[in-house]
Parts: C-alpha cells; sequence; structure tokens
C-alpha cells in the first residue's frame, strides 16, 4: 500500500524557477510527516472500513442506551416455557420487529439493547486499559532507553517480571479479594476499576519493550546531540525531540493493544470476574449462552459476533496506520 | 592569528571502560583518547586529520562536553571548562557549537525548519530583536537558503540543503568557536566544495574559529591554517598547513599523504608511495612506546620501549617522533 501519494496537478507543473522566488508572498507550507500518513491513510479501503465502524460502535455505546429498550426488562410472554427459549424467529432467536437481535432464553431480555450497553463496558475498559499501559509504557520505555546503565536494567527487569505473571489466576484472584467498597468507588464502578487495572497495569511491557528499542535507536542520531549541545536538559530530550519520533509506532501499537484489551476484557467476564449482573457485557453474555448453545444457537452467536467485528475493525485500522506511518516496515 | 589561545586543550584523555563476566568488573578501557594537546587561536582554522577510530570525533565531542574526559583539561578563554557541570556548561554553549557530520540524522524529522533553527533561542531564553522568526529567516538567508522554506520539513530538502539548515541551528548563537565534526563527508563531492566555501565566508564575516574534524587531507587543507594529525588516540604532528603537507616530519603524516590521490599521471609516477602494512592496533590493546611503531618503516628498538613526547621542534611545528624526517 504505498502506491506513490497523489500530487496536485498545480504542484506537479511547479516550475523551479518560481519556486526560488518563493512564489508571491504565500508563505510555503511544508507536508510533515501526520500529512503524509494522512494521504496513504486515505486511499486505504480496509482501514477507513474499520475507521468507520469504530466510530459508528463509538457512537452507538455512548448514545444508544438513551433510545433503546431497557435491558434489563422481562419479556417472558416470548419464551416457551418447557423448552426453556424464544418461542418464534429464525432459529429460536426471538428476532422480531420489537427485538431486532432477538431475546435472552429464560427471561426474554432484549438483546440489542444488551449488546449496546455491553459495547459500552468493553470499550470503556478497554480504553481505559489502554491508556493505563500506553502513558506507563511509554514513560518507562522512553526513560530505559534514553538513559541506559542500571535504569535501563532495572525497568527491563521489571518488564520481564510483569510479562511472567500469571495474569488471568491474578485477575481471578484479585477481585475475590478486593472489599465492596475501594477508593470510593463500589460495585460496577469498582470493577471496572479492577479490569482496568488488572489489564492496563499487565500488558504495559508489550509497548514499553517498543518504546524502548525505538529509543535506543533514536538516542544514537545526532540531533539528540545537537539538541544537548544547545544546551538542552534531559526532560526537553526526552520529551520534545524524542517523543514526537516515537508518536507513530506508539499510535500504531495502541490501536493494535485496543483489541486485544477487548478480548482480554470478554475473556474476563466470561470467567465470572467482569461487570456483575444484571449489567450486560460480551464475555458475560457469551458464558450465559454457553450451557444452552445446542438449543438457542443465536444467543451466542451475537456476542460473538460483536466481539469479533470490533476487534476486526481496530485490526484494520491498526494495519493501516502501521502501513501509512511507516510504509517501510512490513 | 593573535596569541592568545581561544581554545587550550592539555593532556585530554578519554578512556571507554570495557565490562566483563557476571559482576560487570572492568576488565579494560578502550583507550580513545590518550593525552591530547593542542590550542586554537581565536580566528584560525585548526584541521584535525587521521584514520577512521584515531579519536578525533571523541576529542571534539569532549570539546562540546557530549563526552566527558577521563583525563586532562580543556581551557576556553581562559576558563577551564573540562569539569564544569552540565547545568553551569549551559550558558557557554552559547559561545562554543557543533556542525554535525550528518545532515540526515542531525535534524529532527518531526520538526520545521523554523523550529529547528529557532531552537537555540528558546534553549537559551534568548530575546531576538524582531521576533524569533525573524532571526531564523535571516539565518537561512545567510547560510543560502529561502526563508520561505521556514515551515517545510527536513525530508523536503537535499543533504546539502539540509546541512546548510544545520550550520545556520549553529550560528544562531553566534558562537566564538566551532567543532565542526566533518562537516562534508557525507555530502556530494559536487555539493562539498559550496559548504567548505560556505564555512570560509562565514569565518570571514563573523571571525568565527574552527575546529575541523575530517578524513579527508584535500578538505582539511583547502580550509585549515593549521592541521593535526591524530595516531590511536595521539597526536603525532602539528604543523601549519603549508608546512606539514609539502614537508611532512613523522613518518605516518608522509604515508597518510602519500595516499592522496594525484591527478596528473606524470606527477603521479614521480612521487614516492609509502603503502603501511597491517592495520591499525586495538585501542585497547595499544602497542608499548611509539603507538606507530608496528607499522613504520624507520622504527628503531628505541620505539618499541620509549613513547615518543610531542615536542617543538621549529616554532608552530611539533612532531611526536624519535626520528622525524626532515
Amino acid at each position: 500500500m504505498t502506491a506513490p501519494i497523489e500530487v496536485s496537478k498545480g504542484e506537479a507543473e511547479a516550475h523551479p524557477e518560481d519556486v526560488l522566488k518563493g512564489v508571491g508572498t504565500q508563505a510555503i507550507q511544508g507536508r510533515s510527516l501526520g500529512r503524509i500518513a494522512w494521504l496513504r491513510l486515505k486511499r486505504d479501503r480496509a482501514a477507513l472500513g474499520g475507521a468507520v465502524v469504530i466510530a459508528l460502535l463509538i457512537l452507538l455505546a455512548a448514545f444508544g442506551p438513551f433510545f433503546l429498550q431497557d435491558p434489563n426488562a422481562y419479556h417472558q410472554d416470548l419464551i416457551d416455557p418447557t423448552m426453556q427459549r424464544p418461542k418464534d424467529g429464525f432459529l429460536h432467536s426471538g428476532i422480531s420487529w420489537e427485538h431486532w437481535f432477538g431475546v435472552e432464553p429464560t427471561t426474554g431480555r432484549d438483546m440489542l439493547s444488551r449488546i449496546v450497553l455491553g459495547a459500552r463496558i468493553s470499550l470503556i475498559v478497554a480504553f481505559l486499559a489502554t491508556l493505563v499501559s500506553v502513558t506507563i509504557g511509554t514513560v518507562l520505555g522512553v526513560v530505559a532507553g534514553y538513559f541506559g546503565g542500571w535504569v535501563d536494567t532495572v525497568i527491563s527487569r521489571a518488564m520481564d517480571v510483569f510479562l511472567a505473571f500469571p495474569l488471568l489466576l491474578f485477575a481471578i484472584a484479585l477481585v475475590g479479594v478486593v472489599p465492596d467498597d475501594m477508593l470510593g468507588l463500589r460495585g460496577n464502578g469498582l470493577r471496572v476499576g479492577v479490569l482496568v487495572f488488572v489489564i492496563g497495569f499487565f500488558s504495559w511491557p508489550y509497548i514499553g519493550r517498543i518504546v524502548r528499542g525505538q529509543t535506543l535507536s533514536l538516542r544514537e542520531r545526532e540531533f539528540v546531540d545537537a539538541s544537548r549541545s544547545l544546551g538542552a536538559g534531559h526532560g526537553h530530550v526526552l520529551f520534545k525531540e524524542l517523543l514526537p519520533n516515537l508518536l507513530a509506532p506508539i499510535i500504531v501499537y495502541t490501536t493494535l493493544l485496543i483489541p486485544t484489551n477487548i478480548l482480554f476484557e470478554a475473556a474476563l467476564s466470561f470467567l465470572g470476574v467482569g461487570v456483575i449482573p444484571p449489567m450486560p457485557s460480551w464475555g458475560g453474555m457469551l458464558s450465559l449462552a454457553v450451557p444452552t448453545y445446542q438449543n438457542t444457537p443465536f444467543f451466542m452467536i451475537i456476542p460473538g459476533l460483536a466481539i469479533f467485528v470490533t476487534v476486526m475493525a481496530f485490526n484494520l485500522l491498526g494495519d493501516g496506520l502501521r502501513d501509512a506511518l511507516d510504509p517501510r516496515a512490513r | 592569528m593573535s596569541s592568545t589561545p581561544l581554545l587550550e586543550v592539555t593532556g585530554l584523555q578519554k578512556h571507554f571502560p570495557v565490562h566483563a563476566g557476571l559482576l560487570r568488573r572492568q576488565v579494560a578501557a578502550v583507550k580513545a583518547v590518550d593525552g591530547v594537546s593542542f590550542s586554537v587561536a581565536k580566528g584560525e582554522t585548526l584541521g584535525l586529520v587521521g584514520e577512521s577510530g584515531c579519536g578525533k570525533t571523541t576529542t571534539g565531542r569532549m570539546i562540546m562536553r557530549l563526552l566527558d574526559p577521563t583525563a586532562g583539561s580543556i581551557t576556553f578563554e581562559g576558563r577551564e571548562i573540562s569539569r564544569l557541570s552540565q547545568g553551569r556548561m549551559r550558558p557557554l554553549r552559547r559561545d562554543i557549537q557543533m556542525i554535525f557530520q550528518d545532515p540526515y540524522s542531525s535534524l529532527n524529522p518531526r520538526k520545521t525548519v523554523g523550529s529547528i533553527v529557532g531552537a537555540p533561542f528558546h534553549l537559551q531564553d534568548i530575546k531576538t530583536e524582531h521576533g524569533v522568526k525573524r532571526a531564523v529567516q535571516e539565518l537561512l538567508e545567510l547560510v543560502g537558503l529561502n526563508p520561505e522554506h521556514y515551515n517545510r520539513y527536513p525530508h523536503e530538502f537535499s543533504g546539502g540543503q539540509r546541512q546548510r539548515i544545520g550550520i545556520a541551528r549553529t550560528l544562531a548563537l553566534k558562537p566564538k568557536l566551532i567543532v565542526a565534526d566533518e562537516p562534508v563527508s557525507a555530502l556530494d563531492v559536487s555539493i562539498q566544495a559550496q559548504v567548505v566555501n560556505l564555512l570560509e565566508d562565514l569565518q570571514n564575516e563573523l571571525g568565527l574559529t574552527y575546529v575541523v574534524i575530517a578524513h579527508d587531507l584535500s578538505v582539511v587543507r583547502h580550509i585549515s591554517d593549521r592541521v593535526a594529525v591524530m595516531y590511536l588516540g595521539r597526536m603525532v604532528e602539528i604543523a601549519d598547513q603549508a608546512d606539514l603537507y609539502t614537508r611532512p616530519q613523522h613518518p605516518y603524516t608522509k604515508a597518510l599523504l602519500s595516499a592522496v590521490p594525484v591527478p596528473d599521471p606524470a606527477a603521479r609516477k614521480e612521487r614516492e608511495r609509502i603503502r603501511l602494512t597491517g592495520d591499525v592496533p586495538s585501542p585497547l590493546n595499544p602497542p608499548p612506546g611509539c603507538p606507530f611503531h608496528p607499522r613504520c618503516w624507520k622504527a628503531q628498538p628505541k620505539c618499541a620501549t620509549e613513547v615518543p613526547v610531542l615536542s617543538e621542534r621549529t616554532p608552530g611545528r611539533s612532531v611526536a617522533c624519535h626520528f622525524p624526517e626532515d
């Protein structure tokens, strides 16, 4: 996807003499690398499709629950009491004009509004956890790479420890020991906090390693020496000189980390350490569907598809961003 | 040339420790620079030449205090700067600036030319009369670039233009001394002359003093007033440019000069070419005595035991050799 960037007609026909004269009084605008990346990204259909799906999903998660029906209202009139599944609809899904995605077996709760509310939980947890891990990973990675020596040794060994941690077991155990009321949070707020902590605090080493590696090579570039020889302190070099150069890998890795975290949140919810029912979550809905999947396959397909489409969209966007920001890396 | 040196370097050393084993004990040291002394008068250009790995860049970086010297002193305008903290060094950086070797890595690719050349003003908190933008555009004009290119990014320029941008940044603080580390070696030959001439014009216009580090002897000959030759972390010969090129006294200098290509085939036949055998010894384990003796065709037993001292034989002409040429 490295087709040449479109050059507007006027630009292609520019005469060198005009350029030297500065063409009138209009200031010459440079093409920043960000702008070039945007021009490339605009041509990548898959990435744009992913971006559109993500945008729709965010809008839906933010505003959908205000327009949809109550996700916790029971509609037991739609349930066949002997089979414990919706009476009508394709494959006993309960799909109808009132319930586009069908209803839950047993309780008859509306699936569409539960999926939308679940999207909200998934996205909130994934975004916050990614924010936590990207922040920690970037700061520690750039510090380790720039200063080297014992600082690097300490941070790199810390990364090893975090990566070796049995994360799933730790999460399950942590939910068991966290009190009902902590740091002013309770109920689902506290659960979301715990999920963000577990996912965010244990996935920073991945991005930390990438940032450290990039910093190691950037540190040897002469513009760092140039900045230091002008009297710049470490803070200036780290955050004004190095960080702008690390932005591309950080953005790409962030968009690729979000779907991983969505999956991780779904896995934790599936295991019952996510938000507390009746608050819906995609992983929780999947785990509810497991015992009856032969009777009511749709109940399992819907949350599965939701996870699949979301993760796919983020991955397509992330891949597109990587191609656009660094066409050499394949 | 005035008699009080602007920069004086005495006995400068830089040893990089080598660690090994589980406890990371220091087992050896790379003696990158091992006792280098020279002085630069105001307004003159000193060329520092030598093979790759002889310590010329390390010397330059120590003068800039990008590296801390292991031993020795660096005196700038009579003030000892080799032990100053980075904080105390900051105001002095206005007077000592550096031109970097690789114009493709010395400019931050994420910044516009305006913010690269304007950075010195911000970092040193210097107020400019008509604002930073105007000052930057004047600098761009000074180095022969279009001031309208203020908002462009480095990747939109050629190598020669980029080097000019780097020079504009160097000049921003109106330094007294400029350390130029291989200022043209990364450029096309056709562009090299432009940049060398620019450096000379700027020197005449602004009264600059240069320490030019280079391995290209013809560039050094063109730009330098005096030339210092380094070998394996030591100074082997310092002399006026004309003297050094016509009558080299150290065998190493002689060998180095005989390697410069001669464009005239008739003259090429006449001149004596010296082919050095062997490699430069490792600075990890330099030979005892004169560092050059294993490759020197004039070596005597004395050379393997006694280190020759850099001594002034005639005024302005120092050689570190037991048996110098005449």
